[in-house]
């Protein structure tokens, strides 16, 4: 089975690009693959915790969580993410913190690269 | 163990989005990606301007003055001053009618490498030689 690497940078509210990067990660995931996620840009409030769940409004954090537990590892870009007032402490369990290395090097070790980008 | 080579595709305008600042910062970060790989792997960012993504290439940026943040001007000139190879596609150039001697140039801070201005069909080829492409 091969590494599959998701670089996000989509916001998690206002598309469905982040919705879309959750269901792709679980379906790898269920034909055997590893998953790996860099979150980056307005991408890093996916792996905030404490969201509200409103039913006109995606949500991320249940999905997240659900794919630390099955061994996703995800990483949150530290400056991304203290730049739009997130503070480590406010995410998901288990959310790594790093910098843009981190992307680089597991796409070094990835099968295949899927590069969500935002706007 | 072996350096692979990653395409990044750079087509935003810059400063409508962060996009294209993202697309150069990440590929700077090649500096210390060895931090997390074995001896002997690396990675070795191809970074191309093409489309509309040619305008962060111009000089004189006053973004620092204007937004009060970094220019991409500097980043350019940060990627050039640790050996980045980074190409602007010919043909948007002309497009956009903007002439080689508006282009950056790192010179001032002792960069070896200046901007490639080459055809997209030299373009074409460094993509299909990367391992991977990543679109910002």
């Amino acid at each position: 089975m091969g590494t599959l690497t998701i670089g996000c940078f989509a916001s998690l509210v206002g598309s469905k690009s982040l919705d879309f990067s959750l269901k792709l990660a679980k379906a790898a995931l269920d034909k055997g693959h590893k998953v790996n996620i860099w979150l980056s840009s307005n991408a890093t409030i996916m792996a905030k915790a404490n969201q509200k769940h409103l039913k006109d409004y995606s949500h991320s954090e249940k999905y997240v969580r659900e794919l630390l537990e099955r061994g996703v590892e995800i990483c949150e870009c530290e400056a991304c993410a203290l730049a739009r007032g997130i503070q480590k402490a406010e995410t998901v369990e288990g959310v790594e913190w790093s910098a843009m290395h981190w992307y680089l090097a597991k796409i070094y070790n990835s099968d295949r690269v899927v590069h969500i980008g935002g706007e | 163990m072996s350096v692979i080579e990653v395409g990044f595709i750079i087509q935003r305008p810059p400063y409508k989005s962060e996009t294209s600042t993202l697309g150069v910062t990440h590929a700077i970060s090649y500096q210390v990606v060895d931090m997390l790989l074995e001896e002997g792997q690396g990675v070795t960012p191809k970074v191309c301007f093409i489309g509309e993504g040619v305008l962060n290439c111009i000089s004189g940026q006053k973004a620092m003055e204007n937004y009060g943040v970094t220019s991409i001007e500097s980043h350019i000139k940060n990627a050039l001053l640790v050996d980045l190879d980074l190409y602007v596609c010919k043909e948007d150039l002309e497009r956009f009618g903007i002439s080689e001697d508006r282009l950056i140039d790192a010179e001032d801070m002792g960069a070896d490498k200046k901007l490639q201005v080459v055809p997209f069909s030299e373009i074409q080829k460094i993509l299909n030689n990367s391992k991977h492409l990543l679109v910002f």
